[in-house]
């Protein structure tokens, strides 16, 4: 049976950076089902934030203010001490990255250029021009090179095997070869992102099922605040693409059909700039009260670059101009740019404290896919690389801890049993005769972008779970064209969809019980946060009737009293 | 291209591989030639071509796996041949390692490289010779070597000072034309032809 030390699902930003840390000391292996530099990490445009304090305007900024700025851009619902010790690392890990490699921009004086980001007291957001996730992702790849990590691409994790508390491995697929293995391992982490294909609209890439958080809730792992999805303001209509925050960071308007910076109204001082959860708001009330633009791909607002000039953009966001070039044809140094609020980003996800541990033993969780948590209900821009950077060392760190203390045996017995299961429910899937993935996904997404979106009210969210019920019912039946193990796409979509109606069930569910607005999860018939009923994170594992049962866990105060929110 | 392809294989043939991911042209993934261009499918827009018959093909100079899906071992193993990492010798300073915007800007273009594949399969070299390091190997390393923070041993210029390295370019700029993001792999191999030349004369390339 194949054997490592530690085997980590997933070769972005936040598992490559767990490897790196890892593999001098144990036996490490990476499995990703693309090649680790076709993570979605790669296409993080604004940056990552950092108290560097390099900006002219930022000398006086420290990490106990990316602390505040974070908690309080969480709504509150993050839990304070695993923030403190996010932005305590973030000067080390960014300062770590650069002496990597990492091409930074530069400020005049040879230091990391840094620039302003929604909801931030200080321009902290260290940036390459609007390729920042690209640059640190093609860095942490260069140092696991350079280390001779071992990568299984292209292989997709497709069950975890946790037997009486412990995690003893997992069963892979490998795509090429058509083949099905058990992987034996003392540690996994899952670094596999977020779920973004659950929604129609999304800006995410169409790797992004979160797969990996519905293995771990299927095999019994709690996961929490799934009710939180972040709806990014700017995503290019029709495709989705996300139009980075850098745009606005950089001094970009929001402009309505009225020629109106209409952001005025709802956040008069940060204006484009409060954080993404009120600008988002901001936007759909303005389409809904007509006040939008109409075009065949749907209802937009207009982004306005062109003041900043060509240099300027040019500069500092030329991938911007490509993509409006390349995507809709338009040059955003002459024209506005159409964009529509898409879903983004997962507050939400794995249940996993400071040190990336979950409640199982040797199975840890870091990045998207992960919830410490440090993105409370709505997460900063700039914060999300942050995350899977910092959580990816601090998975090795505990992990080192784990394996030094413990005399850690995994068993081959349960993993020969889920191989068992697994192939035969792909058997079963090649037998079936129902409809093909495409369209029970075409109906989830659509009914999560409808029901489960921005705005949210108890009716709708009654309805889409109804309707993922059913949709879980024609799931049972579901068939692909061809029985093959090799190179099947269309039986990976089938496996991975049975997850992402799971993990849509938990979104959905979380958000018809909670009973308050808090950040990015809005109740237009509960449209105030409530702190004395819902002050607290939402925890849903697998029930005995296969549904989420659902509790609740306190949320970790320690300097900063909640507030309201402004902006 | 890409959601044409994905919507084949939706709703008409459930068999049909190729590879895709982010589909906003920054991933690298769904490389293929398409009416003869080499391209990425997501940035290719269908209308363009004003006919209703579009020929696909694989990526040249590398073995088909299935369909549109092309092995891309040699390509990273010539990635990974020339090093392609930071190398210093000097100690790390407590913050950053000064670099000025000048300096940052000579880097930019190669900074771009998504590692696609795109001129490694348009690369004529490539097609008579397997041994052939490519342009986007010696772009990555051009990066390294231009990077004022770089400080690599001049002895791995004497690695490339040959027919499978630098002077084994055609110099016919296929792989300017194919990139999709605007990189120039030739302008870096004549930058270490250049440091190759700078090292006989001078004894040290920067």
């Amino acid at each position: 049976m194949l054997s490592h030390d530690i085997v980590i699902v997933g070769g972005g930003l936040a598992g490559l950076r767990a490897a790196v840390g890892l593999c001098e000391k144990y036996d490490v292996a990476i499995l990703s089902k693309v090649h680790p530099i076709r993570s979605h990490s790669i296409a993080a445009q604004g940056g990552i934030n950092a108290s560097l304090a390099n900006h002219p305007e930022g000398k006086d900024d420290s990490w106990e203010k990316h602390t505040f700025d974070t908690i309080k851009g969480s709504d509150y619902l993050a839990d304070q001490h695993a923030v403190e010790i996010m932005c305590r690392q973030a000067p080390i890990i960014v300062y770590e990255m650069e002496h990597w490699g990492c091409p930074f921009s530069r400020f005049e004086d040879g230091s990391i250029a840094q620039r302003p980001f929604g909801g931030a007291g200080y321009p902290r957001t260290c940036y390459s021009a609007d390729i920042t996730g690209h640059v640190l992702l093609n860095t942490l790849y260069e140092r696991a090179v350079s280390k001779g990590v071992k990568v299984y691409s292209e292989w997709y994790a497709i069950a975890l095997v946790i037997d009486n508390g412990q995690c003893h491995g997992i069963i892979a697929f490998d795509l090429i070869n058509g083949k099905i293995f058990p992987i034996k391992s003392k540690v996994t982490v899952f670094a596999t992102g977020g779920y973004g294909r659950v929604y129609q609209y999304s800006t995410n890439a169409l790797i992004n099922t979160g797969s990996g958080i519905g293995i771990a809730y299927k095999a019994g792992v709690p996961i929490k605040d799934m009710e939180f999805v972040q709806f990014h303001p700017t995503g290019l209509i029709g495709t989705n693409i996300l139009i980075t925050e850098a745009c606005r960071g950089e001094g970009g308007y929001l402009i309505n059909n009225k020629n109106e910076r209409f952001m005025e109204k709802y956040a008069p001082k940060a204006m484009e700039l409060a954080p993404r959860d009120i600008v988002s708001r901001s936007i759909q009330t303005e389409i809904e009260e007509g006040r939008g633009f109409d075009h065949p791909l749907g209802k937009y607002i207009k982004l306005d670059l062109r003041h900043l000039g060509a240099q300027k953009i040019m500069e500092k966001l030329p991938g911007i101009r490509k993509i409006c070039i390349d995507f809709i044809g338009i040059d955003p140094i002459y024209e506005l740019i159409p964009i529509m609020p898409c879903q983004h980003y997962s507050m939400g996800g794995i249940d996993t404290n400071e040190k990336t541990e979950t409640e199982i033993k040797g199975f840890y969780a870091a990045g998207e896919c992960a919830c410490v948590s440090v993105h409370g209900a709505n997460r900063l821009g700039g914060n999300s690389l942050l995350d899977t950077i910092v959580f990816g060392k601090l998975s090795a760190i505990a992990i080192d801890e784990y394996l030094s203390g413990n005399n850690v045996n995994p068993e081959e017995r349960p993993l020969n049993a889920k191989l068992n299961d697994v192939e035969t429910n792909i058997k079963k899937i090649a037998n079936n005769t129902g409809e093909r993935p495409f369209s029970i996904l075409s109906d989830l997404s659509k009914n999560m972008s409808a029901n489960v979106g921005i705005f949210r009210k108890k009716d709708e969210l009654a309805l889409a779970l109804e309707k993922i019920m059913e949709i879980k019912e024609r799931y049972k039946n579901v068939h692909v064209s061809s029985t093959s193990l090799h190179m099947n796409y269309e039986l990976l979509n089938a496996i991975e969809l049975g997850y992402m109606i799971e993990v849509a069930h938990t979104i959905a569910i979380g958000a018809y019980l909670r009973e308050e607005s808090r950040g990015a999860h809005f109740r237009r018939d509960f449209s105030i946060r409530n702190d004395e009923n819902w002050l607290k994170h939402t925890i849903a594992r697998l029930g005995a009737d296969g549904t989420p049962e659902i509790s609740f866990k306190e949320v970790v105060i320690t300097r900063y009293q909640p507030m309201e929110r402004k902006y | 291209m890409l959601f044409v392809l994905l919507r084949i294989r939706d709703e008409i043939d459930g068999t049909l591989s190729f590879r895709s991911s982010c589909r906003s042209a920054v991933c690298g993934s769904c490389v293929m030639v398409i009416n003869g261009k080499i391209d990425l499918a997501c940035r290719t827009q269908v209308a363009s071509f004003g006919t209703n018959t579009i020929i696909l093909e694989p990526l040249p100079n590398f073995e088909i796996i299935k369909d549109l899906v092309v092995d891309m071992t040699p390509f990273w193993n010539m990635y990974e041949k020339i090093r392609p990492y930071l190398i210093r010798k000097s100690p790390a300073p407590e913050k950053e390692i000064k670099q000025s915007e000048e300096e940052r800007r000579r880097i930019d273009q190669f900074v771009n490289c998504i590692l696609c594949a795109c001129c490694y399969g348009a690369c004529p070299v490539l097609a008579r010779n397997p041994d052939y390091l490519g342009p986007a190997a010696m772009a990555k390393l051009e990066r390294f070597i231009l990077d004022s923070r770089d400080e690599r041993p001049h002895s791995v210029l004497d690695e490339i000072n040959n027919e499978n390295g630098v002077w084994g370019c055609d110099t016919v700029f296929r792989c300017i034309d194919a990139c999709p993001k605007d990189v120039r792999p030739t302008d870096s191999i004549v930058g270490l032809r250049k440091a190759i030349l700078k090292k006989k004369l001078f004894g040290k390339y920067k």
